[in-house]
């Protein structure tokens, strides 16, 4: 019984740490292309530096997304999945007993 | 410059203290209910009491609490930004309230065109409302923001607007539209159509979670390194925490103000993106079209 909740609470950090850790290569190879691309833009027409930087901004954000998705699934995974997956565990052994 | 009388000053400290009571009211209603707590704390919304329904009872939290706040707290900003306008604009207050008009209407045109012309209000609603409710972090407050259902609200009332102006061409249309290429892409279109509000709601959901789920890991970790480092000082020297003082501040300035306002901000942007770039204009006026000249044709044949 302890040894399954020690796998349950290790697995569920490791599987939080990695969903993280992937999941933000994505978004960081995009806002880099993003912000590389635009600081060009800047520099060939300085005139358009608002607009080119709101748009920026913009895309940059909307890029983040598939980020913040990995963020929202290992703050479940830490904070929401021990917790359901132990009680689970300790009901079906309550059953079987 | 009209000299004021003192009834009109008397209603704008009403409408200042309407606008600044309920966030009073938050931080008192936090200190009270808060539980004590040591180390790190990242709870959801507490909930207050709830009330019993046939199917599902339904809880009262704090999330549905702060953002009725904020509602009232936005009508109070209103009303004593727009007191006392005069045709020619003499205050400030009335300059501040026309460049908000102005900007906002000049953005809604921007972007939705000269069809949805009518939306400026709204966007300025989704505006405010989202940024004051990130922004009520800063007192100390659990922002409505970084609760997933107030979030999914709004972006269900997009979704709603969404597929009313994707109608206005026609049902028949709006059905044909889900196997545009092929057949086959049905499931894919249907999936890509739902995921439009999810994706809204988990983004700005997202952003401000994480904003304070860093600030709280932070400043738990300063807490930790100030001891480790500072603990040699003599008696209760050693027990501040030296290294909590500033730090986090320079952070919630990226995360709390900075970020919640990029949200709302973006927000309302892709809320103006999909309902305009859903609605087919060119269709839509062909068919006003044609049931113009049904009409015509049927009062014709009937005179």
């Amino acid at each position: 019984m302890e040894l399954a909740i020690g796998i349950i609470l290790g697995c569920c950090a490791l599987g939080a740490g990695i969903c993280m850790g992937i999941g933000a290569i994505g978004p960081g190879i995009g806002e880099g292309n993003a912000v590389s691309k635009a600081c060009e833009a800047i520099g060939r027409q300085p005139e358009s530096k608002s607009a080119v930087t709101s748009t920026m901004i913009m895309g940059c954000a909307i890029s983040e997304t598939t980020g913040i998705y990995a963020l929202v699934i290992s703050i479940l995974l830490i904070f929401v999945a021990p917790i359901t997956m132990v009680n689970t565990l300790k009901s079906a052994v309550a059953s079987l007993l | 410059m009209k000299q004021r009388t003192l009834r009109f000053r008397i209603a704008d400290w009403l409408y200042l203290a309407i606008a600044a009571l309920p966030v009073l009211c938050g931080i008192v209603l936090n200190i009270l209910t808060k539980p004590p707590t040591d180390g790190i704390s990242i709870a959801g919304a507490r909930i207050f009491f709830t009330i019993p329904m046939p199917l599902q009872d339904l809880p009262i939290t704090e999330a549905q609490v702060n953002s009725f706040l904020v509602v009232i707290s936005i009508f109070g900003l209103c009303l004593y930004i727009t007191h006392g306008l005069s045709i020619k604009a003499e205050t400030k207050r009335q300059h501040f309230a026309e460049w908000v008009v102005e900007k906002t209407e000049a953005m809604v045109q921007e972007s939705m065109g000269d069809f949805f012309r009518g939306y400026a209000p709204f966007i300025a609603a989704v505006l405010a409302l989202s940024a004051f409710s990130s922004l009520l972090t800063l007192f100390g407050i659990y922002p409505p923001t970084s609760d997933m259902n107030v979030v999914a609200g709004w972006a269900i009332l997009v979704f709603i607007l969404i597929t009313y102006y994707k109608m206005k061409s026609g049902f028949l249309n709006y059905l044909k539209g889900f196997t545009k290429p092929i057949f086959v892409m049905l499931p894919l279109n249907i999936i890509s159509e739902v995921a439009t509000p999810v994706s809204m709601a988990f983004r700005h959901y997202g952003n401000v979670l994480s904003g304070s789920v860093i600030a709280v890991l932070i400043a738990y970790s300063l807490q930790s390194l100030s001891s480790l480092l500072l603990g040699w000082l003599p008696g209760f020297l050693g027990q501040i925490p030296f290294l909590q003082i500033g730090l986090p501040a320079i952070l919630s300035l990226y995360f709390d103000i900075f970020s919640g306002c990029m949200q709302a901000y973006i927000f309302a942007m892709l809320t103006m993106l999909n309902i305009s770039g859903g609605f087919a204009q060119e269709d839509y006026e062909k068919r006003k079209k044609e049931k113009l000249e049904k009409k015509n044709k049927k009062l014709k044949s009937n005179t």
